[in-house]
């Protein structure tokens, strides 16, 4: 018994690291005030970059690297049309999802059928043996502890640091940030870049932890559901590693749930988690004043500093 | 999304320039899911495959891949009925209103359509396999290695060829274990490798040993590796994802079936059919078996050789309902009808249908 609630948190722990990974990258995009709504595509580049990697070379870390790396350069494609060009943030973020999922089912074909390369866990000999919570906390896969670690380090950044709170001035208004002497642009690139490397990261994390194989199209949504989270967490860090983990449980809640055979329909049962998802925005914007506190003012704006 | 589009914008431009090139034979194929799921649509694009190499010069295919079920498909048939396709294959249960609804407008195009049974026009057949014989040779095995007793399900969608194959599974096993029991899981998707990744894991966690699918992904075969329990592949031969995991694995072989209607259109004597074929013919093959004792090898193959040689149903009565009324009397056979259709659970389910 105690065995099955162990590993139903450790389930439910590596199907929420992808999406808070994802999320949290895209968070920092719109606190800079650009919507990347390409998170879907990056994560499929990396994730066939990861499995790529890890296969050609047999050590899934240059994997996780190379995902990162190629997540960051893809998001720089991004960067450079709707910052340098202006375009629009929204058209451009939806092609660069169909750019990655096209592109990384061309670059994957050869790898079809081909078993992957696994990130080992880390294990914390003696701790790991707690019962219920010993191998959440010491037995994990790296991605993982990046993960958790990822969550505090934007959170210190963020509210902390100088930068970060320039960051988000450039997010809330980038007019008085630009008479400010505050290089704008350049804020918003490394934020692109970032979310981008995020992005790849958790891509790589469904090709080297969590399913280790490469299929087309094996995102299937998941960068969305970050996107959503965003969102759902209104732009602060820790709230998205709680809607995270809720999402990941209620969806491998509803599994147990149905091959425990309560009885309910488990077509209600895989709706749950957007149902849960939707609740809390209504729950969310009900509270107007703390939903305009916390959403970059210039989210999605476009910014020509000549003008 | 965007290969399709993709796609769909290419097959227009083909279509202007086909003209000239009037002599070959085309043949289109729309997939649910990517060539590369390595399960159903990998399978059927091998079916693609095949004609090509069998039929070479004369024919020309293309195929539309992830063209979701639902109005999308109407889209995809209708672009590839214009841009001179002779015969469009549609390889979903999903897309059989959008079938007849195109084949009305199209009347001198053929269209196949798999796993459905509307044929509303003269011009469209259906096709399809008896994967629910492999089925029961996969509950046999299933009932002779598990120490548990108990089986995991991984199920896509509620429609009768998913009843058909669990209530087929669950006759296998009770004819070796009339105990054996079967968790049901849906994940109401074909194909989403993570989602049917930890519907494996939560079987396992709740007891099952031997995990089978009716998704298109290799995701569950590898979950069951990683957890040491047993495994049964699904579409294709998926021995690489589980080397010590696979028991064996239902592969479609639709090349024979795709070969000989494309001739047909080729030779001008296309006729309207509804096709049901299964292990007899070819259709469906059982991928070897591993990781299993050979006694209950020899069992799987007897069946196999009784299915094969028109000896054996699998489902000959006396069958039960799940809900304890009766099916099926001694030595009765199920109709085709009532399989087509089925909507009930037999006895030993552990599940309550989806309706």
């Amino acid at each position: 018994m105690m065995d099955m609630w162990q590993n139903i948190i450790l389930t439910i722990a590596t199907a929420a690291t992808p999406l808070l990974i994802a999320a949290l990258g895209e968070l920092v995009v719109e606190r800079s005030g650009v919507l990347n709504l390409g998170v879907e595509g990056m994560m499929i580049m990396g994730a066939v970059t990861g499995f790529a990697v890890a296969l050609a070379t047999g050590n899934p870390w240059l994997g996780m690297i190379g995902a990162i790396i190629i997540g960051s350069l893809f998001s720089l494609l991004f960067g450079f049309l709707v910052l340098s060009i202006a375009t629009n943030q929204v058209a451009t973020g939806l092609s660069l999802t169909l750019l990655g999922i096209g592109l990384s089912g061309m670059i994957g074909e050869e790898f079809v059928g081909e078993p992957g390369v696994k990130l080992s866990n880390i294990e914390i000999p003696g701790l790991v043996d707690i019962p219920l919570v010993g191998r959440l906390l010491f037995g994990q896969d790296p991605i993982f502890y990046i993960s958790i670690a990822l969550v505090f380090g934007v959170m210190w950044f963020l509210f902390k640091t100088r930068t970060g709170l320039t960051l988000r001035s450039v997010g809330d208004n980038h007019d008085s940030a630009h008479a400010l002497g505050i290089p704008v642009l350049r804020y918003r690139y490394f934020a692109v870049m970032f979310g981008g490397a995020c992005a790849g990261l958790a891509g790589a994390h469904l090709t080297l932890v969590y399913t280790p194989q490469w299929i087309e199209n094996m995102t299937s949504g998941r960068g969305w559901i970050a996107l959503a989270l965003v969102v759902f967490a209104s732009w602060r860090p820790l709230r998205l590693l709680a809607g995270a983990y809720l999402f990941g449980a209620v969806s491998i809640g509803q599994l147990h749930a149905q091959a425990l055979g309560l009885g309910i329909p488990s077509q209600f049962l895989s709706s749950l988690p957007y149902l849960a998802t939707i609740v809390v925005l209504v729950i969310i914007s009900t509270n107007r004043r703390l939903t305009l506190m916390n959403t970059p003012a210039c989210l999605g704006k476009p910014f020509v500093p000549a003008r | 999304m965007k290969k399709m589009i993709l796609a769909l914008a290419a097959s227009a431009v083909m279509g202007l320039g086909v003209s000239a090139a009037e002599a070959k034979t085309k043949a289109c194929f729309i997939y649910v899911g990517p060539i590369g799921d390595f399960g159903w649509s990998y399978q059927h694009d091998r079916g693609r495959l095949d004609v090509e190499e069998a039929l070479g010069d004369e024919v020309e295919t293309a195929y539309l891949e992830s063209v979701p079920e639902g109005p999308d498909a109407e889209r995809a048939l209708e672009r590839f009925a214009r841009s001179g396709c002779n015969i469009i294959f549609a390889t979903s249960f999903g897309y059989m209103d959008q079938v007849n609804q195109v084949a009305a407008d199209f009347p001198d195009v053929k269209f196949e359509h798999a796993t459905g049974y509307k044929r509303e026009h003269p011009n469209v057949s259906t096709y399809n396999s008896k994967f629910h014989e492999g089925r029961y040779v996969q509950g046999q095995i299933a009932a002779s290695v598990s120490d548990a007793g108990v089986a995991g399900y991984i199920a896509s969608f509620p429609i009768p060829e998913v009843v058909m194959g669990i209530n087929s599974f669950i006759l296998g096993a009770q004819s070796v274990n009339p105990d054996f029991e079967l968790k049901v899981v849906w994940v109401n998707t074909w194909f989403d490798p993570s989602k049917e990744g930890d519907a494996a894991k939560a079987l396992i966690d709740q007891g099952a040993d031997i995990i089978t699918q009716h998704t298109d992904s290799t995701a569950p075969m590898q979950v069951a590796a990683e957890r040491g329990v047993k495994a049964f592949g699904q579409a294709s031969d998926m021995i690489d994802f589980g080397k010590e995991t696979q028991l064996t694995s239902i592969i479609d072989d639709w090349g024979p079936y795709y070969i000989e209607r494309v001739k047909a259109v080729i030779e001008g004597d296309w006729e309207q059919v509804d096709v049901w074929d299964g292990m007899t013919e070819g259709h469906v093959v059982m991928a070897p078996y591993t990781n299993m004792p050979e006694d209950v090898k020899k069992l799987a193959m007897d069946t196999e050789a009784k299915i094969k040689a028109g000896e054996f149903d699998p489902f000959t009565g006396p069958i039960t309902k799940q809900d304890g009324t009766e099916w099926l009397k001694e030595g009765e056979v199920a109709d085709i009808g009532t399989l087509l259709g089925m909507n009930f659970y037999v006895k030993g389910v552990d599940d309550e249908l989806p309706q």
